[in-house]
């Protein structure tokens, strides 16, 4: 798992042995992957593998309850999503990602707006963040005609990519995207994995989680697979074909018994049509 | 909806609309709209109906625009928290207790009035950080919680006037106050003059000493509108105002992306409390007395006028300029009844018609505004 790059690009964060207990549930045990520079790093598992929780962690929702969290190399616990943010660590949930009822650029800048003037005349700069709003949009291809339209009025794909674009914009070194494609039609998915292509190739480091082996081999460097809140492994991506990244996530063993269950059915269908 | 596909065309110029589209389609996009237009309709119900029954008379207009000010008070603040999510039914009781603790200041305690009245806004910051806590703290619904303030604000008007004096009013608080000043800026009026020389062109009535009926307008209509630009500049202009829709829209999402969710909350009960204290302290100033049962169903008029102007009950949505007409219309079909002689026990139905109206209304405009194109 070593790579040749390493050297030259010290990573961003390092999960060492983390683990996190709810209770006696335990949802996470002894999680070692590393996030650099520029790489997207796939995490793919199963309904409950525990991926959630392990962004949570990353994005100072949740603390772990074992391990270290090394952000630059200094080990680090992140209390607040505030303080993640603060360090460069932006995380995008996609049930939680925009507020639908607000606009665009009210969305954009939420917490982060830009001021004019002081004291009783301090102001948010709509002017200026309109037309931040605006390019930013229309450096994705996304052309909205109005950056004061509510975020309501955005398909599933656009209020991704315009939560996706908020973190890059606001400086995000690391960006989190938990299953941002998964409710898009092929269209917009694609106008999704286009954009984080766009942001790694701004150096930045992208964590991206899925169910979905079609949309993460494609755009993904690195793949750690979670099952039962432990790892089958990390690998670059010139180590592994898709066929054997779907293998591991399925369980070999359920995909050959499928395989035979299906080769039987076929089977007695050919009987019976005789 | 056809003409919105413009949305996702990858490489297409990028051509904001038009500005004049785009003012059209923002205006139609305002939460005050409705209630905008039902306070030109309810005017023109009343020109009609009650015309010549003196509700547009000097002294009409003065009289609807004193109930709609005191309401409007309390609904620009009741605004600004209902959009954040929350309700405040500590608010009636809370006008109560204000003008209460002026009253036993200046009479017991024999303070200053300007004094007394600092007192009472220091309290109001008091009970409404407690009000914030309690609702942050608990993660509870503010409509339960604030029951709390609703029956221990009053208890402790009616316990301590009564321990106190032996009674529940507490009269006489400005008889004798060289605080002239101080009083006219919330129980006096202003534009006298203007009413003088209207009088003496025999526009408005006049008494039989040549002065006019009607001798200014009162003091808490601008203490109204003056509340309701500042609440609305928070709103529009403020990144306060920004987080205030965040908090309601979608509490956690504003978390994630560091709102200090319970701090905004704290202060927009603080917002609720002053605004209460503000209409006790205009109240007493204006009659000179105090009573602890002044205030009630405040809570309830203020959300009905909130709503009425465009407020969702839900949160995330509404403006103070829509509370404004709101309250406009309130005091308004409330007085218009008056004029027009009807049995104003009816001014009840009527209320609970409008409000379910606006609900459906608002509910409506929700839709629309987040309707996917
Ligand atoms: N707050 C919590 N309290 C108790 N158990 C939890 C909590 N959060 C997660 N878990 C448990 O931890 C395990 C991993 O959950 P997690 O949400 O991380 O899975 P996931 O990989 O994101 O699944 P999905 O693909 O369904 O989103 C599950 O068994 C879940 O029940
Ligand atoms: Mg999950």
């Amino acid at each position: 798992m070593a790579s040749p790059e390493s050297a030259a690009n010290p990573p961003l964060i390092e999960l060492d042995g983390v683990g996190k207990s709810f209770g006696t549930v335990t949802a996470l045990d002894g999680i070692s992957i590393v996030v650099r520079h520029g790489e997207v790093h796939c995490l793919l598992g199963d309904n409950g593998a525990g991926k959630s929780t392990l962004i949570k962690i990353l994005s100072g929702v949740h603390q772990p309850t074992a391990g270290t969290l090394r952000i630059d190399g200094a080990p680090t616990m992140l209390q607040s999503p505030r303080e993640a943010l603060d360090r460069g660590i932006a995380a995008v949930f996609q049930d939680l990602a925009m507020i639908p009822l607000m606009s665009i650029t009210r969305n954009f800048f939420l917490g982060r707006e830009p001021v004019l003037g002081r004291f009783l005349t301090r102001r948010i700069d709509m002017k200026r963040a309109d037309a931040i709003v605006f390019s930013e949009l229309a450096n994705m291809g996304i052309t909205v005609r109005d950056p004061q339209q509510a975020v309501g009025t955005l398909s599933g794909g656009e209020r991704q990519c315009v939560a996706i674009a908020r973190a890059v914009y606001h400086g995000a070194r690391v960006l989190i995207l938990d299953e941002p494609t998964s409710a898009l039609g092929v269209h917009q998915a694609s106008i999704v994995l286009r954009y984080i292509a766009q942001a790694r190739a701004r150096g930045i480091g992208v964590i991206f989680i899925t169910h979905n082996i079609n949309h993460a081999y494609p755009i993904g460097d690195v793949f750690t697979l979670l099952n039962r809140g432990r790892t089958h492994g990390t690998f670059r991506k010139s180590e592994i074909t898709e066929a054997e990244v779907l293998d591991i996530m399925a369980g070999r063993r359920d995909l050959k018994s499928l395989q035979v269950d299906l080769d039987r059915l076929t089977a007695e269908n050919a009987v019976r049509l005789h | 909806m056809s003409d919105a596909a413009v949305n996702l065309s990858a490489g297409d110029a990028a051509q904001p609309a038009s500005r004049f589209t785009r003012m059209m389609k923002r205006s139609l996009r305002r939460p005050e709209l409705g209630s905008f237009g039902a306070t030109i309709f309810v005017f023109l119900f009343f020109a009609v109906t009650a015309g010549n029954s003196g509700l547009f008379s000097a002294l009409g207009i003065v009289n609807f625009l004193q109930v709609s000010a005191q309401l409007g008070i309390l609904a620009a603040a009741v605004a600004l928290l209902m959009i954040g999510g929350e309700f405040d039914l500590s608010l009636g009781s809370m006008i109560g207790f204000a003008g209460i603790v002026i009253g036993i200041a200046v009479t017991q305690f024999h303070l200053p009035i300007w004094l007394s009245v600092v007192i009472a806004f220091g309290v109001a910051i008091l009970v409404g950080t407690a009000n914030g806590m309690l609702v942050t703290r608990t993660r509870l619904p503010s409509f339960i919680v604030t029951l709390a303030g609703y029956f221990v604000l009053r208890g402790l008007s009616l316990a301590t006037t009564r321990a106190l004096t032996g009674r529940t009013q507490i009269p006489y608080i400005t008889r004798n106050t060289t605080e002239t000043a101080f009083v006219s800026l919330f129980g006096g009026k202003f534009g006298g003059p203007l009413f003088t020389w209207l009088g003496h062109m025999g526009w408005i009535g006049i008494k039989a000493d040549g002065t006019p009926l009607v001798s200014g307008i009162p003091m808490s209509v601008a203490w109204w509108l003056g509340l309701t630009a500042l609440a609305t500049w928070i709103l529009v202009k403020t990144e306060f105002g920004n987080w205030i829709y965040a908090v309601g829209g979608d509490a956690q999402a504003a978390r994630n992306v560091g709102v200090p969710v319970g701090r905004v909350k704290i202060l927009l009960f603080v917002g609720t409390a002053c605004a209460a204290t503000l209409f006790a302290v205009i109240q007493v100033l204006e009659t000179g007395s105090a009573d602890t049962l002044r205030g009630t169903q405040k809570e309830f008029e203020s959300v009905i006028a909130a709503v009425i102007g465009g407020n969702l009950l839900t949160g995330g949505y509404g403006s103070a300029i829509g509370a404004m007409f709101g309250a406009l219309i309130f005091g308004t079909v409330e007085m218009g009844i008056f004029y027009t002689g009807i049995d104003t026990d009816w001014f009840m139905v009527f209320l609970g018609l409008m409000v379910v109206l606006a609900v459906l209304f608002n509910n409506f405009i929700r839709r629309k505004a987040t309707e996917a194109r």
